[in-house]
């Protein structure tokens, strides 16, 4: 008989304390093998959801099963459960070698078996014969992957990592999520990830969910989180976006005529939002959707045109944006394209932003809590 | 007064070791407890224990002494305890080392402490995540992390055991070789013509013996923390 449950399952957790609701009624599935990350700012809740998971603290009411088993009850130590922590929690009295067969140790494995695992486990991370060294003779991205090591060895049901990446300066965090996410692939381990960087976890998530005060407000792969944002929080929490207060001015079907609180005026394909005349509301806009176009021509139909000039050029190589202030005087950032068509832009120039209204999203500015 | 000369220097070298090498000792498992449960648990009455912990350092030591003899003398309910397991402090050396353990207790509970409280608990709970029980997470990382803080601790409890008087002299008086330690001994010179060069002596080697035992824990500290700053 296959196991048909997921290697983590949360129905209905919270966590209270004494003065406020940290986790409120969260349900989610892992399913084996995937990498799902929890993205949210620092205090939305993960690390308490994150507590709860690895034992340290006990949900308020839920319930919280590892391969169809509940945990509720269940000390640290004896869940199916690793973590790699912020800052690795390496132990600095041990060599690279006790410390990745810490846990085996505890198993009551034999000596020349752990030994043997250890150093097995040492060459998967891509460090073999490193086990004699100290903690302080290796690198951030070394001990990061023993860190690692040291959870697998224990071959877990699920693999949690608290913002492990939060301690390495920028390159080597950007070579590291490369490095997680093809470690992932090569033990086939559930990694539940927890990060409020949201670059992180678009880039090595099966899924993320998006967190907000206690409760999850989006989960999805990363490429629906990113374009289809189901709530406000999620589409200015996830990515880079314009945002802009306005009132709904007519609506005919999903197309609306809206007027924003700069007072520019632009149409809105918002299928789902439901927004009717007189409302208010919170529209969200990638800078990738705006395109810069030297004349308004013919080809603009149905497309929102406005004439602007450029406020600021922001060169960050391949992710380069300008900031334009349109004619209402509204500012919008807008992505650079890379064809060079706009290399030699400058701070003064007059250009005309061009996006189509199906581009935009728009939410009830009720709904957003704003 | 020459018979005073020798042996009697010699005796209370000798019985002052002894009586603070017990004293250290005995105190460390009940001096790490008490730290470990100060630095990181939460209990009703936590105040009041590390209150009576520090007492002994605020309180005169005569007063210690005097509350010493009335709780363990031969009337005292703790004496009378001891008397029916075969024991007795009043008087004997063990009363010394008792007096010399409680006297450098606050002392070396303040030092396990503070490094218990250095210990990032990430640490213990990375231990506890792969499989260790609380019991091993302690064994096996958080005390040898707390391993400097232990050193220190049991130097100075070590030193105060050493140099303890006031205490010692009221709970089991001044006993040639049964509890005259050697600031007894120094004290008991002083009282009599011509003990002067005796005195010194003792001064001198107390000096070295103290002295001694700073440097060794300062080595053994260095050395410790050097492996330490690993991480």
């Amino acid at each position: 008989m296959t196991d048909s449950h997921p290697d983590l399952e949360c129905r209905d957790l919270v966590k209270d304390f004494s003065d406020f609701k940290a986790v409120d009624r969260v349900s989610f599935d892992v399913p084996q093998g995937s990498f799902f990350s929890i993205l949210g700012p620092s205090g939305c809740g993960k690390t308490t959801l994150l507590r709860m998971i690895s034992g340290f603290q006990s949900p308020t009411s839920g319930d919280l099963r590892i391969k169809g088993k509940s945990m509720i009850g269940v000390p640290p130590n004896k869940r199916p459960v690793s973590m790699v922590f912020q800052h690795l929690a390496l132990f600095p009295t041990m060599n690279i070698g006790d410390n990745v067969g810490f846990g085996l140790r505890q198993r009551g494995v034999g000596k020349a078996e752990i030994k043997k695992r250890v150093e097995e486990v040492l060459e998967r991370v891509g460090l073999p014969g490193v086990s004699a060294r100290r903690v302080d003779q290796l690198s951030g991205g070394q001990k990061q992957r023993v860190a690692i090591a040291r959870c697998m060895v224990l071959e877990p049901d699920v693999l949690l990592l608290d913002e492990p990446l939060g301690a390495l300066d920028l390159k080597l965090r950007e070579h590291m999520k490369v490095e997680l996410k093809a470690l992932q692939a090569e033990f086939n381990t559930t990694f539940v990830y927890i990060t409020h960087d949201q670059s992180e976890a678009l880039v090595m998530s099966d899924n993320i969910a998006v967190m907000n005060k206690g409760r999850f407000e989006q989960i999805g792969a990363p490429h629906e989180v990113y374009h289809e944002p189901a709530t406000a929080f999620v589409a200015g929490f996830v990515g880079d976006a314009n945002k802009f207060d306005a009132k709904v001015t007519s609506a005919n079907g999903s197309m609306l005529s809206l007027v924003t609180d700069a007072g520019t005026e632009m149409k809105i394909n918002a299928a789902g939002a439901s927004l009717n005349a007189g409302e208010r509301t919170q529209v969200f806009l990638r800078p990738e959707a705006i395109e810069l176009v030297a004349t308004a021509t013919t080809n603009d139909e149905g497309c929102n045109v406005s004439p602007g000039v450029v406020e600021s050029v922001l060169f960050n190589g391949a992710n380069s944006s300008v900031t334009v202030r349109n004619s209402a005087g509204g500012l919008v950032k807008v992505a650079l394209p890379q064809t060079g068509g706009f290399a030699a832009l400058q701070k003064g120039d007059a250009v005309f932003t061009r996006w189509q209204p199906k581009d935009a999203r728009c939410f009830s500015a009720a709904e957003a809590g704003s | 007064m020459m018979t005073w000369f020798g042996p009697e220097e010699l005796q209370a070298v000798r019985l002052s070791i002894k009586v603070a090498s017990w004293a250290m000792v005995a105190s460390l498992p009940i001096g790490i407890l008490t730290a470990y449960a100060l630095a990181r648990w939460s209990f009703p009455g936590k105040q009041l224990l590390n209150g009576l912990v520090h007492l002994p350092l605020i309180l005169p030591p005569v007063v210690t002494g005097y509350l010493l003899l009335l709780l363990f003398g031969p009337m005292g309910p703790m004496g009378q305890l001891l008397a029916a397991l075969n024991i007795s402090v009043a008087f004997r050396w063990t009363g010394a080392a008792l007096t010399a353990a409680i006297m450098g207790f606050p002392l070396m509970v303040r030092a396990l402490r503070l490094s218990f409280e250095l210990i990032d608990p990430k640490l213990e709970r990375a231990a506890s995540t792969l499989g260790a029980s609380p019991l091993w997470v302690f064994w096996s990382v958080t005390l040898p992390l707390a391993l400097p803080g232990v050193v220190a601790g049991s130097v100075l409890a070590f030193a105060k055991a050493m140099g303890e008087f006031g205490a010692t002299i009221t709970f089991v008086a001044n006993i040639p070789g049964e509890t005259q330690t050697l600031p007894s001994a120094i004290y008991a010179f002083l009282q009599v013509p011509g003990g002067e060069t005796s005195a010194l002596r003792l001064v001198v080697i107390s000096v070295l013996i103290s002295f001694a035992a700073l440097l060794v824990s300062e080595a053994l500290n260095r050395r410790l923390i050097k492996r330490l700053a690993a991480a």
